[in-house]
């Protein structure tokens, strides 16, 4: 298996700007904050946490729609940032992505024929015939017929409209596709299709996928390997059957005691997390989660804890591992 | 070729066939009275010239002062009447319709969509321009059209382009503002980033993307200001600072007109009714197209 | 024998548009006990919300209108009552947790503000009095600090608190009976958890009745006691929770719970053929035949009445007629 996308050291500040004309910028978000992980050809890597964790940051800045503070991104070895013209354009066809929402992913005034071959159209050079096929042979690929291609977004279900991103995203022959939440929109007997979907897509294609949910069902369902994220930083990396038989984090520990049972019996005793998320303006010192960490000892607070690896292949980032 | 090429682009970026779709359910609404003055009023500006039975211009000083037909003394010559040069009246407000809708028409490519333009533009891009623009349209939404006007016409002297010239100036900035508001939305929805990710440029993605999106806006703008543009222009006429004689435009007929009310009511008269039927017939069709254009509005 | 808490008979709601007349709720029949919860489950558009809006008759007009059935209350049928008493049983006797938050709060109203508003209309409290009631709600909700959470507005608390500050509003004038709607769709993992723990104790020290709606079997499993599963305006069946996951009967119910991806497993997700009907072109007879895996000729001619198939455990399905 070789390796497709690697992120090294990625950071990603956003500045809180004071001021109204020149603003100037007094303090930092820090949404991401030097973290490290990278994807496998084929495979499907789950990004699992909170709303804030960075998570989301992150996969803009693999889509390069934020440029990153700090850090590189390799995609099939070269760093993405550099890429100009003809080798953008093939990243630009290499990576693509579906978002969450089915409703504002479609622009309401292009019927779906033009939104699904737009990637296609900008990135090459083909002739309307050839462009029109493709888009046929896709929408039928995703199960939908080919001739709603001249029907415009809102006549659509909300599971068919997430069928037509996927196809979107599809038509340029992709490698990676970063999946935002493809699901948790959807009604929950819809869910299900897509995610086989998804599966049989990349079982057919040999699509990588860069998952990422709060969904933890859904990420064992759909995952290869896992990274678990907290207030910008990954404190849980591993194969998916590794982590979630040990878990090693306390934090992914509360996460995983956080998923509601499918049966009664099955109700264990929770652990509840006292508090919130603190602001990513101002992080704990030290390790991100000891205040909120019923395990948290006095180092703790005082020295950040570096991602070890602690079992083959699996890594947490805390002191007691 | 390529020219039909591009119009088809420009057909879709105006999103013109899924306006057809949305007007569906709206269609009975549609005002018809308004709807046939407006279309008088077009064709008036056409071809006025052409089936108007006297001259505009030149009258027959015996023949002044005549009433409208349905006064005494008046008949069907001219049904109505004639003004104090002999010019009949019918004529003169038919060609007068012209200069009018010239002027509506260039404002609205100048100012409505030149300000749109800069305003999506302003919104989409954002940074230093984004700031600078607002700056200049915050200075320009503060001056009086009139003072503009007046000001161009004491330098230059009066004509159909300065009153067009400034009549656009003032209102581009109204269209930028409103527009850059809500391209700030439209650029947050999920689909603009999708393009970018598909790799469009600025300016596919600011023609595609954002302009269908926020053309509703516009037109709804536009056909609400067409009748204070109207209006505008008949008082810079009134007031000396619009467009200047032989050319029979409403707003100086009214202004000649109101030293004879007494005697001759009918000459301030009918050009202030035509205008004030135009005027408030594109208020009432704006009306309608904000209301068929906006789903939200749509009663259950 | 005790009347029933609450008895909801035949429910009827409709929607009168110009493109016909939704049948929004189509004949829904439960009754609960004091200090029961029941969970009202089913996907979206299927009548749960409008369900809750018709027991406090707060259903939008004039499109929609409660055209038959019964809503008894400790014996008494609100349907009969005028809108003057009814504002009375709202928030006195009934109250409702809505899904957002966000909406929930008027942002140009501080907590303390809007707080107050309801202890005032219901208790009719002033001054000291009613600050001092306004902060005990607050504690019963465990705000860490209630004075100033009283004088912050919505925006400066996380989503989280607003959801606590929303509950408080609703327990302010001791209802007997809280509906909540999906309110913890919109939490995140471990503040969900942290919610429902605390929405289990607040039921059992007040005795609270408490009708959950939700699309999650998770959060089914873990508060509920009693469960009704809703389709296309009806309930199709209805059982205690030990019992409807353990035997899932209706065809519906098994298959949607095959849908749902567990923890547990990875085998493959089951689907439900096709989509929901419209509400307003309601298929004859069974509204699940057109999907069902055991349709008959039967299903379609005539909708099969209510049967019990064991105690507590009732549901409408030919297959066991």
């Amino acid at each position: 298996m070789s390796i497709l996308l690697e992120v090294k050291g990625l950071k990603k500040y956003f500045p809180v700007r004071r001021g109204l004309i020149f603003a100037k910028a007094g303090n930092w978000i820090k949404a991401v904050d030097g973290n490290s992980f990278s994807i496998e050809e084929g495979q499907t890597f789950g990004l699992v946490g909170e709303s804030g964790c960075g998570k989301t940051t992150t996969s803009k800045v693999i889509l390069l729609l934020e440029e990153p503070t700090a850090g590189s991104i390799l995609f099939r070895g070269k760093e993405i940032s550099k890429l100009r013209g003809k080798e953008l354009r093939q990243f630009r066809s290499s990576v693509q992505a579906v978002f969450q929402d089915p409703f504002s992913s479609l622009n309401p005034r292009m019927r779906i024929g033009s939104i699904v071959s737009e990637p296609f159209v900008v990135n090459t050079t083909l002739s309307k015939k050839e462009i029109h096929k493709r888009v046929e042979e896709i929408l039928a690929q995703v199960g939908l017929n080919p001739d709603t291609a001249r029907l415009y977004p809102h006549e659509f279900s909300g599971g068919q409209r997430q069928r037509i991103a996927l196809a979107r995203s599809l038509i340029v022959h992709p490698s990676l596709v970063v999946l935002d939440e493809p699901v948790s929109a959807l009604d929950v007997s819809i869910q299900g299709q897509i995610m086989n979907l998804l599966k049989d897509l990349q079982a057919g294609l040999g699509l990588a996928y860069l998952l990422i949910t709060h969904n933890l069902a859904t990420v064992r369902y759909m995952s290869h390997q896992i990274g678990v994220m907290y207030l910008g930083k990954i404190v849980e990396l591993g194969p998916v059957e590794q982590v979630y038989g040990k878990r090693l984090h306390p934090y992914t520990k509360a996460l995983f005691s956080a998923a509601l049972p499918s049966h009664p019996d099955l109700v264990k005793d929770e652990i509840v997390l006292p508090g919130e998320v603190p602001s990513a303006l101002a992080p704990p010192p030290g390790c991100r989660f000891h205040p909120r960490c019923s395990s948290a000892i006095q180092i703790c607070s005082k020295v950040e804890p570096e991602l070890r690896k602690v079992d083959p292949d699996h890594y947490a980032a805390c002191h007691l591992c | 070729m390529s020219t039909f090429k591009n119009l088809g682009f420009l057909g879709k970026c105006l999103g013109v066939r899924s306006y057809v779709f949305q007007f569906r359910f709206r269609a009975k609404d549609f005002p018809i009275i308004p709807g046939l003055i407006i279309f008088l009023f077009i064709f008036m500006a056409c071809f006025g010239e052409f089936l108007a039975p006297y001259s505009a211009t030149e009258g027959n000083l015996q023949d002044k002062f005549l009433p409208p037909f349905f006064q005494a003394n008046g008949s069907m010559t001219h049904p109505l009447g004639t003004d104090m040069m002999g010019r009949d009246m019918l004529s003169r407000i038919m060609v007068g319709a012209r200069p009018s809708f010239i002027v509506v028409l260039t404002v609205i490519i100048l100012g409505g969509f030149g300000g749109t333009a800069l305003g999506i533009i302003s919104g989409y891009k954002g940074g230093t321009a984004d700031v600078v623009l607002m700056r200049v349209v915050d200075v320009t939404i503060a001056f009086p059209i009139i003072l503009a006007a007046m000001l161009l016409s004491v330098v230059f002297g009066p004509s159909i382009q300065n009153v067009i010239i400034s009549i656009s100036v003032i209102i581009w900035s109204r269209y930028a503002r409103v527009i850059r508001g809500e391209v700030l939305s439209v650029k947050e929805k999920d689909f603009v980033s999708q393009a970018r990710v598909a790799g469009c440029s600025g300016l596919r993605i600011m023609l595609r993307h954002i302009f269908p999106n926020v053309v509703n806006t516009m037109l709804v703008m536009l056909t609400l200001q067409v009748g204070s543009i109207i209006i505008l222009e008949a008082s810079l006429s009134f007031l000396g600072a619009g467009i200047p004689a032989p050319t029979p435009v409403w707003g100086s007929m009214i202004a000649k007109g109101r030293e004879y009310i007494t005697i001759a009511w009918w000459i301030p008269f009918f050009p202030g009714f035509a205008l004030a039927l135009v005027c408030l017939s594109f208020n009432i069709l704006g009306d309608w197209l904000r209301e068929a254009m906006d789903p939200k509005l749509r009663q259950i | 024998m005790t009347v029933d808490f609450l008895e909801v008979k035949n429910l009827k709601t409709c929607f009168f548009t110009r493109w016909g007349t939704v049948k929004a709720v189509d004949g829904v029949s439960f009754s609960l006990k004091q200090g029961e919860t029941l969970g009202l489950v089913g996907e979206s558009g299927c009548g749960k919300s409008i369900t809750c809006l018709s027991i406090l008759r707060l259903v939008p007009q004039p499109a929609g209108q409660i055209v038959d059935g019964q809503i008894l209350l400790e014996g008494e049928d609100l349907r009969k009552k005028s809108e003057v008493e009814m504002r009375k049983v709202r928030g006195a006797k009934i109250s409702m947790i809505l899904q957002d938050p966000m909406s929930s709060l008027n942002p140009v109203f501080s907590i303390g503000d809007q707080l107050t508003e309801a202890i005032k209309i219901h208790r009719d409290l002033r001054g000291k009095n009613m600050w001092q009631r306004a902060r005990e709600v607050l504690k019963m909700v465990q705000i860490p600090s209630p004075e100033l959470c009283l004088k912050s507005w919505p925006h400066q608390l996380s989503g989280g608190m607003r959801q606590r500050v929303v509950g408080a509003i609703c327990l302010s004038c001791e209802p007997r009976l809280l509906i909540a709607d999906e309110p913890t769709t919109s939490l995140d993992a471990t503040i969900q958890v942290q919610y429902l723990r605390l929405l289990r104790e607040i039921q059992e020290k007040a005795k609270l009745t408490l009708i959950f709606v939700t699309h999650d079997f998770g959060i089914v499993a873990r508060m509920c006691k009693r469960v009704a599963v809703m389709y296309a305006g009806r309930i199709v069946e209805m059982a205690d929770v030990k019992k409807l996951f353990d035997h899932p009967a209706h065809p519906y119910t098994e298959a949607l719970m095959k849908a749902v991806p567990k923890m547990e497993t990875k085998e493959r997700l089951a689907t439900i053929a096709g989509q929901p009907p419209p509400l307003w072109d309601l298929p004859p007879g069974c509204i699940f035949a057109p999907r069902c895996p055991y349709v008959k000729d039967e299903c379609r001619e005539q909708y099969p009445p209510t049967v019990e198939i064991q105690n507590g455990h009732s549901l409408s399905c030919w297959k066991y007629f």
